[in-house]
């Protein structure tokens, strides 16, 4: 289910007509002579979730870094609203809008909560002292505080040390960060691997609240009833391919799992 | 970042409020901080303490007197100066092995330099200027070779500095002036290392002082300064946030070189003659004082104020040491034994946050 910003509920067919806020076509990606991606298609609409699910090797690292700009593929496009794209580093992605959380946060534990949001993109006094790139941190401290409660997770104090917070908080730092520059779409590789019960249930929280705002989230995940509870749709990849484009509201998890071990394209071998 | 300073270690009115996560803060964090607060008070407490008690056991209290804070203070410039810059190299989780070496060399060419314009005849203050700018610049030039092969071959830095320390510090600095000492240099240098300020400050001080000032600042209060820390810390997502990394990098083993260089002149100063034996071992003091003061050689932690306070305890061990009659071979053990408690310290620290 999309919820368009004027708060209309289209059906799927509606959907899948308005421009798709990111689109892949034909990607593929080989690395020597393993052929990773044979040729992806996928849309991310308007404050969608989409979930990319896959076994280990079916391509879904290998097209989170295609579109974080990490890699370049060998052949197919990248079309953010519509327009073709060249995402040749991840600092060119982040500058069109992709932002993504990394698996391992990409955040300086040494570092304060508010250093780690403006990271990379410090305000700096105004004045002669801008030439010395003299920081504006009270600017910054509360531009942080700001851009943390709209992710509705308890930081504490924006002035902690990243290190010292708990997964789900820094969950909460990577996604308001992301989300602050005013991001596009966001994509999220992992990100409930390596926390509890309840900090997935933050994260959970987050991707909701991300998607509320209208960017939409593509999950990369393992943990399918999680991915089945939050997305609108899941994308398989099976052997380079999406083989299944699946609405959550009309599977079971059983049913994304025949779809991931390939059991399902035995089954039903004209889907997809 | 002032939940990094130590409230002890920072000037008054910079820590405005509190202390880490609030509501969420577990028994665990608690004990953190608790380490992390002890872990920047024991170096100033370790500070009293020593003054306290090479004082009182200093016969007639002579370490409270000018003439020792004096004498102090000008031994301390040198190694100010190089762990200034350790400390920029120190926090991107690097290390600089080559600049006592640098300091050695730089001076012994500007010496050269001098050596030759003051036989030419030429202008003896254009001669000190001149002298100045080759130790600045050959300094600064030397630490850029050290970052472009750091970053650029992708070489550990304890390589490639070590490599420098060797080629520089025992091969080429020998070569110069036949391994003489330069002593045919122009009288203002001698002028600059002798001239007090206000009856308690050496020039060479002050200009350490003021090194120390404004790379503080830079490091605790520019765009460049939190780099430094986000690249010790995460050098990847320090990368992803769009920071080339290699270039910061370059930058900061350059700012090492060129503060080596300008440690090179004002020993010049301080001994009257450029000697190719100055700087010898001097980076391991210069890596002890920002140990001591907090910074961790895995980089991301680490402070201007702490590396002040770790390079005047060395200083103090040397000459309170030769006070109460103590052999100055023990300096060497003291400073040993402090180092390896200061890393010992920092894993303790490290373990707590990954348990």
């Amino acid at each position: 289910m999309s919820l368009t910003t004027d708060g209309v509920v289209p059906e799927s067919a509606a959907a899948s007509t308005a421009t798709p806020v990111i689109a892949v076509r034909g990607i593929t990606k080989h690395f020597g002579s393993v052929q990773a991606l044979r040729g992806v298609d996928l849309d991310v609409h308007q404050g969608e979730v989409v979930g990319l699910i896959g076994d280990n090797g079916a391509g879904k690292s290998t097209l989170v870094n295609i579109l974080s700009g990490a890699l370049q593929p060998n052949a197919g496009t990248i079309l953010l609203d519509g327009k073709p794209v060249t995402l040749s580093s991840s600092l060119e992605a982040r500058n069109l809008g992709i932002e993504t959380v990394y698996q391992d946060l990409s955040l300086a534990p040494d570092l304060t909560v508010w250093e780690n949001v403006f990271l990379g993109r410090e305000q700096t006094v105004k004045g002669p002292l801008r030439l010395f790139g003299w920081l504006d941190r009270r600017a910054m401290i509360l531009g942080a505080k700001a851009d943390l409660d709209r992710t509705h997770v308890r930081i504490g104090s924006v002035k902690a040390l990243a290190g010292r917070l708990s997964g789900g908080q820094r969950q909460a730092i990577a996604v308001g960060r992301a989300v602050a520059w005013g991001s596009r779409v966001l994509l999220m590789d992992e990100p409930t691997a390596a926390l509890g019960v309840e900090q997935q249930e933050t994260v959970g929280q987050l991707v909701r609240s991300v998607s509320s705002q209208g960017v939409p989230v593509l999950l990369i995940t393992h943990n399918l009833p999680q991915v089945h509870k939050l997305a609108d749709r899941v994308a398989v990849l099976f052997h380079g391919h999406v083989v299944a484009d699946l609405r959550c509201s009309e599977v079971t998890v059983d049913d994304m799992v025949s779809w991931i071990t390939g059991a399902a394209l035995g089954a039903q071998p004209h889907a997809g | 970042m002032p939940l990094r300073l130590p409230s002890a270690l920072t000037p008054p009115g910079t820590v405005t409020e509190g202390s880490g996560p609030e509501a969420e803060d577990t028994e665990r964090s608690a004990l953190l901080n608790a380490v992390d607060r002890f872990g920047d008070f024991w170096v100033l407490g370790v500070f009293v303490i020593m003054v306290l008690v090479f004082g009182l056991l200093s016969p007639s209290h002579d370490l409270f007197t000018r003439a020792s804070w004096l004498n102090i203070s000008q031994y301390a410039v040198e190694f100010l100066l190089l762990a200034v810059g350790q400390t920029f190299v120190i926090i991107t989780g690097g290390i600089d092995l080559s600049d006592g070496a640098v300091l050695g060399f730089t001076g012994m060419v500007s010496g050269v330099v001098m050596q030759d314009l003051l036989s030419a005849h030429a202008n003896s203050m254009l001669t000190t200027v001149v002298g100045f700018a080759t130790a600045i610049f050959l300094g600064a030039g030397i630490g850029f070779v050290n970052g472009f092969l750091i970053t650029r071959l992708r070489l550990p830095p304890f390589i490639v500095t070590l490599g420098s320390l060797t080629a520089i510090g025992a091969g080429a600095t020998p070569l110069i002036n036949g391994g003489n000492e330069v002593v045919n240099i122009p009288s203002q240098i001698g002028t600059i290392g002798e001239t007090l300020i206000a009856n308690w400050v050496y020039v060479p001080v002050l200009v350490a002082g003021v090194s120390c000032v404004v790379m503080g600042l830079v490091l605790h209060r520019t765009r460049f300064g939190l780099r430094t820390y986000a690249i010790g810390s995460n050098s990847v997502g320090a990368r992803r946030a769009g920071i080339s990394v290699d270039n910061h990098l370059v930058w900061v083993y350059t700012i090492s070189g060129l503060l080596a260089g300008v440690a090179g002149m004002m020993v010049m100063a301080n001994f009257t003659d450029a000697s190719p034996l100055s700087g010898q071992n001097d980076e391991l003091n210069a890596i002890a004082a920002v140990v001591i003061g907090g910074a961790s050689l895995f980089g991301g932690r680490g402070h201007m104020l702490g590396t002040v306070v770790g390079t005047f305890i060395i200083a103090l061990l040397v000459t309170g040491l030769v006070l109460v009659g103590v052999s100055g071979s023990w300096q060497e053990v003291a400073t040993g034994v402090i180092v390896i408690a200061a890393v010992a310290g920092d894993q303790v620290r490290l373990r707590l946050a990954e348990r």
